[in-house]
């Protein structure tokens, strides 16, 4: 749920980082960090088991200039990807305004990519939100596994599982190597901006 | 989805704010919704928290613990107040969608400040009520 402060003259989104357990959620918040500690006061903050899987979320803030003489200011989460936290994984996506999903390009993973989005779906209906109608961006991440010999799946397989009646913009990834995590980010935060920008005067 | 305040709505809330709970002498409050998005940040200009950490905590937190109401077959739990060594933090939930988070010492008297809480509470909801949404 997008707020407008026409006094502070700023715009507060949430994006939300869902896909499968391991697939690199908290990699990518983590890659951004990296790239933003500089120039941020916050901490990253983050809510996780001591082997380091998440446990509730990941919490950014991440600022990117003004639009219409708004400024943006994007909260970025990520959810627990393991099937058993989905008690945690659904209080995330409250309020939520755009999604980036972070699909494992690793073969063996397939099934888990195609039932994280049933169940991001299925959360998505709680809160009376059909994933038609939220912004939504594809990544394919783990792209660098190749290197190392290790089978991934093609995109064509991954945009016909995930990504054929939605047809959302998609990404390949590595957020292990910082590949392609900004341009995911930008796409994700401007898409969910347009979505709102009538409302800005 | 998305909702608006304007330049009015957040002048009273400020004003309300600070007039009924900040002139107590409390560290800070922060008005916050269950998205986690900040909409009212006062402090005494002595402490600088990290406000967005606090509300997405805060909002994550009121939701578990409604999450766990549920399960055990209550409707919420009123007494959502944590207690430090010097520093103490009090929930209240206002209407379904926003948070009152107040941070004070513990030379503020905490049944006082409900009371206070409970008279800005109803200041807040006028406000808020006026808000365009979608
Ligand atoms: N090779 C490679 N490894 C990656 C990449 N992204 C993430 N990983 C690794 O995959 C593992 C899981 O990454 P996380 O970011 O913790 O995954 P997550 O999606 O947050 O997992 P949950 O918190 O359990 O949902 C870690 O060991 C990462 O280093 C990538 O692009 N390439
Ligand atoms: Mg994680």
């Amino acid at each position: 749920m997008a707020f407008i402060n026409t006094k502070t003259k700023e715009v507060q989104v949430k994006l939300v980082f869902v896909g499968p357990g391991r697939g690199g959620k908290t990699t990518n918040l983590e890659y951004i960090f990296s790239r933003i500690r500089h120039r941020i006061e916050s901490d990253m903050v983050s809510i996780k088991t001591q082997g380091d899987r998440t446990l509730f979320f990941d919490f950014l803030p991440f600022e990117l200039g003004a639009i219409k003489g708004y400024n943006v200011k994007t909260q970025l989460y990520t959810v627990p990807g393991q099937i058993k936290y989905n008690a945690t994984r659904k209080l995330v996506l409250k309020g939520v305004d755009g999604i980036v999903f972070v699909a494992d390009s690793m073969v063996d993973r397939r099934e888990n990519n195609i039932s994280a989005l049933n169940n991001l779906k299925e959360n998505l209906k709680f809160y009376d939100i059909d994933i038609a109608d939220i912004p939504i961006v594809f990544q394919y991440n783990k792209r660098d596994m190749a290197m190392e010999g290790i089978p991934i799946l093609d995109v064509e397989t991954m945009e016909k599982d995930l990504n054929a009646q939605l047809k959302a913009p998609s990404f390949t990834a590595s957020a292990l190597k910082g590949d392609n995590v900004v341009p995911t980010v930008k796409k994700a935060i401007s898409i969910t901006i347009v979505a709102i920008r009538e409302k800005l005067l | 989805m998305s909702y608006i305040l304007d330049q009015e709505q957040l002048d009273g809330l400020e004003e309300a704010l600070t007039t009924d709970l900040m002139t107590l002498g409390i560290q800070s409050v922060i008005l916050i919704d269950m998205a986690g998005n900040v909409i009212v940040n006062l402090d005494d200009g002595k402490v600088r928290h990290d406000v967005y950490s606090l509300a997405a905590l805060a909002a994550g937190n009121f939701g578990a613990v409604s999450a766990m109401a549920s399960i055990i077959g209550e409707e919420e739990f009123s007494l959502l107040f944590h207690k430090g060594k010097s520093e103490n933090i009090n929930f209240t939930k206002i209407m379904d969608d926003f948070l009152l988070v107040s941070i004070f010492g513990n030379d503020v008297s905490l049944g006082y400040l409900r009371l206070k809480i409970d008279e800005v509470i109803n200041k807040i909801k006028v406000l808020i009520d006026r808000t365009g949404s979608s």
